[in-house]
């Protein structure tokens, strides 16, 4: 019996739309990953075998461009990605505190994703709006100039 | 005072359209441009000493004369914007791309046409949602304007642009890692020699600059180099600068200003000062990479040379706050662990030493600090030093330390005599 598609045909086709203007396959590897990520949510060790031939390469030479990227994810995710800045205009702004109720709320700590499937929770790297710090992402919301009381209801916008 | 980067922004806080652009002058450079020879617009730009907004501060005019020219250079070239702004502190290239992408996309247009690209690329880092969508608007439009594709406004040149986000990663920003990352490979720097210049993107000639560097190019190419000279109050380049600032500051944001104003009008004016209750104790002038100033240095000029007199650089030109109720060890292990983190593991000074200096720091912070750390982490400091690493992570990452050790050595000595942090924020 043959094995299910992890990557949908709709996402190979999409990736094979990525290869002209390029001067060889592999060069859309980042993007197919991407790709991949858009439909799948992370990007399983199926999918890298999947993706083999279609980009030309071996799974493991995707998988090191794959675990190079903090973006890519290698293992599942929720629903939504609550990405917390870390770097230091949120520390001097007191990211802790806000670090510290994201945790009691989600129940999880960095790296968790909660049971239901609906969060995970990450840190990130300066989000490059520092003089509304402290911020964070979730999914590609932007929420910036953060107190722990808003938490609830940010939280309460995502199923 | 002029401010061309962002006189024409609009409050409401969304892009301008093509058609806003064109009303506030847009496009005019490049008209202009496409009626001078490719010499002639270089020779401009070198006459307007505009210097690389991205940190280094490298002469652009300078960097786009090493890319082969004429008959027998490579006739694919490329022309790539760095908007991988992930330096901890930085956030103007947010500003430019989310609210007037058209300038970004038409100053590359000239530099393309400057060096004989015909393709070129939007390198943008994965965290701008919305700077992406405007980017990409913009695009469409100046495809359909005829700004973008072949035989561009009638003069026979050809260029195509194209957006592509990142997935992560500081050193994306190290101009070779990005060249790499557009390649689909891990992000490592390169050996230099060869520059990209000569060989690039697919080993071609290829230009990387600043999205905010390429921002001013259309002005220059408007209004001319004497203009753009008069901008400045810096011997050492011409136009404004975005300027910046974050931490405990009462006005936190972006500031077009002339480039050289002096660090005390940038914090006591346009930063406001200080929040009531902090006082000022350290600054880092242009983001995490640079070594701290101190209020003793409030009246140097933010340009190239007076901030490198000082013993630091002026990086991206965003300062970032340190006030005194904040522990400088805990800053500088915030930072350190930062660069830990985004070392790309290539060469083992960086990969070993930035966790090792990390851990040091966290030891003296949680009290357990021993009297030998300092000088140990001295050491770091020259191990990870200019020319020991593959690239400029390691010894960037070094200066915010080395001159935390000058500066708050007190602090050092008494976490680790009395076990303790008595600051209220560590």
């Amino acid at each position: 019996m043959a094995k299910e598609q992890v990557i949908s045909d709709e996402a190979r086709k999409e990736i094979e739309g990525l290869f002209h203007h390029l001067p060889h396959k592999q060069a859309a590897c980042i993007d197919a990953l991407k790709v991949v990520q858009k439909y799948n949510r992370w990007v399983s060790d199926e999918a890298l075998q999947e993706l083999a031939p279609i980009l030309e390469m071996s799974a493991h030479q995707i998988d090191s461009v794959a675990t190079f990227y903090n973006i890519i994810f290698r293992k599942p995710v929720g629903r939504h990605v609550v990405f917390l800045c870390n770097s230091v205009s949120c520390y001097i702004m007191g990211y802790e505190e806000i670090y510290k109720a994201l945790k009691d709320k989600l129940k999880i700590d960095f790296g968790g994703t909660t049971p239901d499937d609906r969060f995970t929770f990450l840190p990130i790297p300066c989000l490059g709006t520092c003089d509304h710090a402290p911020a964070m992402l979730v999914g590609e919301d932007l929420y910036r100039d953060l107190k722990p009381e808003q938490l609830d209801e940010i939280l309460a916008k995502y199923e | 005072m002029e401010r061309p980067l962002t006189q024409h922004m609009k409050s409401d806080g969304t892009a301008l359209s093509l058609k806003e652009y064109e009303a506030s002058g847009g496009y005019e450079g490049l008209r202009k441009a496409l009626k001078m020879t490719p010499l002639e617009v270089m020779n401009l730009v070198k006459d307007s000493k505009l210097r690389g907004r991205g940190g280094a501060g490298f002469p652009t005019g300078m960097k786009w004369s090493f890319v082969p020219m004429g008959e027998d250079a490579p006739k694919q070239k490329y022309i790539v914007a760095n908007g991988d702004e992930m330096e901890p502190g930085t956030f103007k290239d947010r500003l430019l791309v989310e609210l007037n992408p058209h300038m970004l996309i038409e100053g590359m247009i000239i530099s393309a046409y400057a060096i004989g690209a015909s393709m070129s690329y939007i390198f943008l880092r994965w965290a701008y949602h919305l700077g992406a969508k405007r980017i990409q608007v913009a695009l469409d439009e100046a495809y359909q304007a005829g700004y973008l594709g072949k035989n561009i406004m009638g003069s026979g040149f050809d260029i195509d642009m194209d957006l592509h986000t990142s997935v992560g990663r500081y050193i994306c920003g190290e101009e070779t890692a990005l060249l790499n990352a557009l390649e689909g490979k891990r992000a490592n720097p390169r050996n230099k020699p060869p520059f990209p210049q000569v060989s690039g993107l697919f080993g071609k000639p290829t230009i990387v600059n600043n999205v905010e560097t390429y921002c001013n190019v259309p002005h220059i190419l408007a209004k001319g180099a004497e203009w753009y000279l008069s901008l400045s109050q810096s011997e050492g380049g011409g136009g404004t600068k975005l300027y910046g600032a974050s931490g405990r500051v009462k006005n936190p944001g972006v500031y077009e200003l002339p480039l050289g104003i002096t660090l005390r009008e940038l914090v006591e004016v346009h930063a406001g000062g200080m929040q009531d209750g902090y006082k000022l104790r350290g600054i880092l002038p242009g983001g995490a990479s640079t070594d701290f100033l101190t209020p003793d240095h409030l009246d140097i000029k933010m340009d190239f040379e007076e901030v490198a007199k000082a013993g630091s650089r002026m990086g991206t030109g965003l300062i970032i706050v340190l006030d005194d109720k904040t522990c400088p060890i805990g800053m500088c292990l915030n930072l350190e662990q930062f660069f830990a983190q985004e070392s790309c593991g290539w060469c083992t000074p960086c990969r070993e030493g930035l966790p090792w200096t990390a851990k040091l720091l966290q030891g003296i912070e949680d009290g357990q600090g021993r009297p030998e750390d300092i000088d140990i982490l001295s050491g770091q400091t020259r191990y990870m030093a200019p020319g020991n690493t593959f690239c400029a992570l390691a010894p960037g990452a070094m200066e915010p330390l080395q001159s935390a050790l000058k500066y708050f050595r007190e602090d050092f000595e008494e976490h680790i005599h009395t076990h303790h942090c008595k600051y209220q924020h560590h």
